[in-house]
């Protein structure tokens, strides 16, 4: 299994960096439906990952179960894929661990949002040294569409077929709620700072937090009358708002909306860090 | 950060310590260095003392937000290079199930203590009932084998702790070490041999792999997972992967893989993969299996039990033998992988065996199905209490007459 070779000169469009693409198996293909945001997520991901060099033993994927669980036929470095929910867990034990690796969790909506929720709190206010990037696609894609924690209020899906009574999370405020330290979310409208977005992440100590909104076209699409990809493409678009132009706005003008940007960078004392010095402490004291 | 990793330093002499005490110590002892817990009675002596002697060792301890978190972290850790635990008991244990599967799957070693309680439910935390013997093997979804040890005092909490590891560390699949809320509690004299000894019986994490010429092997040679040698007709088990050496694949999947860790959905790879972790320890029985015997040899009836009950056990069988009786006693220091054979080798030898447990009676199903030459099986079960030394003499009576 021989890598192919990079192409030297750079890319003109974001999703057109290929070179990752089938290194794993040595061959070209990727498993997603037509459209999906993950492909191009996983490219963007590469990119990162070649740009800032990164050492793969340094830097492990963790990656949950979900449609993106297949994202490691693109992505570069060592990929484990974990238990539906239970990225941030298993993240936790490596970083404790060793200090020196930071994990890039991915972890979907469902995942994260259902039924990891109880990780992801307790994560953000450990503030361990962990990057999670979530999928955001409103919808269960693996498991055929049935609605999610995200799935917006009144939208359709498998199991929500007369609509979705409930009320979607704002994966962003409980974040900042539960203490994450950095917190970001863009949109597969916003490549480049999404990848940004990812490179301070994996620099940040703490616990870094991107959620990335991405396109469904087979299920969230097809069950909101959005017929093609670039439909529920641009309906992501054409809800997002910077952060900076949603502050003037009232609630109702924000409902059903992704307000994308960096919303909060405030750093504290990094978990695992401080363990080293506790380790330190409890020798002095027994001495 | 291995820098930060020391020794055990607990000096050798006579302590007295309860059960869940010996356990840490032994699990230090053994090279321990993470140990990942929820609260829950009766094991809460457990990540209390870890909290406080891991640091002192360079281990790390974390408190997770449930059972589920916990025991994820351990598997993260172990392949994070380290040997970890955590310890739970009953409601907790059921929730760890998944991921016992899961690390089964992927042969990671990892050890649990199972402080039991009495069930079903929320049960009594304060009485003792060997209720998850069966829960430990088949718990999970899909078929997969576990290595199960059943100490009797605090002293075999310490050794019998420390074999757990081995045992996780040899044959890569989830140990468990049964305890319960009285063994746990039991305050009993417990030996710590010096260091130099203890680190002849502790079989270390390997970070390298090497091949029969003693070179190490590269990346693209080492097998991440277990495999069957057709030649040598064994099953080759690789040292453990680790995220941050050389070792580790591309990707390491959840799902069905092949022993080179590609995941795929062929019935074939299913075979192979569910086959290799299963027969890597049934195919090995002999040499994983731990049991003691005591007055088998001319017996007429014999007692098979483990844990506590073993101590009562013990005691009749004397009475007996005392009164001129030819009793026996069987004791399986490790539950699981069941000792088929040897019980098998019993039953040619007594007439009756009658097997003594403190639930309604789980390992005697598994009694009757390994006995031959239609040696008579009887479980004697106590619910949620120890049986009285009398009871079970009484019993050897009534199986003689
Ligand atoms: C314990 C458990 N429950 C349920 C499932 C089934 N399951 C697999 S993927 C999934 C949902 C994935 O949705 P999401 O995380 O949003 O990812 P997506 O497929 O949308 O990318 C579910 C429920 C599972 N694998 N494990
Ligand atoms: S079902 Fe949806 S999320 Fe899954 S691959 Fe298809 S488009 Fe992407």
């Amino acid at each position: 299994m021989s890598l192919p070779p990079y192409t030297p000169e750079r890319p003109r469009h974001p999703y057109e960096d290929m070179p990752y693409t089938g290194r794993k198996f040595g061959q070209a293909f990727h498993l997603f439906c037509r459209g999906c945001g993950y492909g191009a997520i996983g490219q963007l991901l590469c990119r990162v990952f070649k740009e800032e060099r990164l050492d793969e033993k340094k830097h492990p994927f963790i990656v949950g179960v979900g449609c993106y669980s297949i994202i490691p036929l693109i992505l570069p470095g060592r990929i484990w894929m974990t238990l539906h929910g239970r990225t941030l867990p298993v993240a936790t034990g490596i970083k404790l661990a060793n200090p020196d690796v930071t994990p890039i969790c991915l972890a979907g909506d469902g995942d994260n949002l259902s039924i990891g929720t109880n990780h992801f709190v307790h994560a953000c206010r450990r503030n361990i040294g962990i990057v999670l990037i979530m999928l955001h696609n409103n919808i269960y894609g693996m498991t055929g569409g049935q609605a999610a924690p995200t799935t917006p209020h009144g939208m359709n899906a498998t199991t929500a077929p007369y609509g979705f009574l409930e009320t979607e999370f704002d994966a962003v405020s409980l974040a900042i709620s539960a203490g994450a330290t950095y917190v970001a979310r863009w949109t597969t409208a916003h490549p480049r700072q999404f990848m940004k977005s990812v490179k301070k992440a994996i620099k940040w100590k703490g616990f870094a937090f991107i959620d990335m909104v991405s396109q469904c076209p087979t299920y969230f699409g097809r069950k909101n009358d959005m017929a093609q990809p670039v439909d529920v493409f641009n309906w992501i678009k054409g809800n997002s708002i910077p952060i900076n132009k949603a502050e003037g706005l009232s609630p109702e003008e924000l409902q059903g909306k992704f307000i994308v940007g960096e919303f909060k960078e405030s750093p504290r004392e990094e978990l695992s860090e401080k363990y080293i010095e506790l380790i330190k402490r409890a020798r002095e004291k027994k001495k | 950060m291995s820098e930060y990793i020391y020794e055990y330093d607990m000096p050798p002499g006579r302590y007295v310590w309860m059960g869940n005490t010996a356990m840490v110590e032994g699990a230090l002892a053994a090279g321990c260095r993470f140990f990942a817990g929820y609260p829950i009675t009766p094991q809460n002596e457990v990540p209390e003392r870890m909290s406080q002697r891991l640091p002192q060792v360079g281990g790390r301890f974390i408190q997770m937000e449930d059972e589920i978190g916990s025991i994820s972290a351990v598997v993260g850790a172990a392949l994070g290079g380290l040997k970890a635990m955590t310890s739970t008991s009953g409601p907790g244990f059921s929730l760890m199930q998944e991921t016992m599967s899961w690390a089964a799957a992927i042969e990671v070693p990892i050890v649990v203590g199972e402080v039991q309680r009495t069930g079903p439910g929320a049960g009594i935390v304060s009485l003792p009932h060997h209720s998850d013997i069966i829960q430990a093997h088949y718990g999970g979804n899909g078929e997969y084998q576990v290595i199960a040890f059943a100490p009797a005092t605090s002293q075999e909490l310490f050794d019998l702790t420390i074999e757990a590891f081995n045992a996780a560390e040899t044959w890569r699949t989830p140990t468990i070490i049964f305890s319960d809320s009285w063994l746990g509690h039991i305050h009993e004299e417990v030996k710590v041999p010096p260091l130099d000894e203890l680190k002849k019986r502790v079989i270390p994490r390997k970070k390298v792999a090497y091949d029969a010429e003693g070179k190490p092997l590269k990346r693209q040679q080492y097998l991440p997972f277990t495999m069957y040698d057709k030649k040598a007709g064994e099953y080759k088990i690789s040292i453990t992967p680790n995220i941050t050496t050389e070792y580790f694949p591309e990707w390491l999947p959840a799902v069905t893989h092949t022993p080179q860790s590609i995941p795929n959905e062929f019935q074939e790879s299913s075979e192979i993969m569910v086959t290799n972790i299963n027969n890597k320890i049934l195919a090995n029985e002999e040499k994983i299996v731990k049991i003691d015997e005591y007055f088998t040899d001319d017996a007429d009836v014999a007692l098979v039990c483990y844990g506590l009950p073993y101590r009562t056990a013990l005691r009749s069988v004397k009475m007996a033998r005392a009164d001129g009786m030819k009793a026996g006693l069987f004791r399986l220091i490790t539950v699981w992988p069941f000792a088929k054979k040897a019980v098998r080798e019993l039953s040619q030898k007594v007439k009756k065996i009658l097997v003594p447990e403190i639930n309604i009676g789980q390992i005697v199903i598994w009694v009757e199905a390994a006995v031959e030459d239609g040696t008579e099986v009887k479980p004697i079960p106590a619910i949620s209490r120890l049986h009285e030394p009398k009871e079970l003499y009484n019993e050897i009576k009534e199986a003689l007459n």
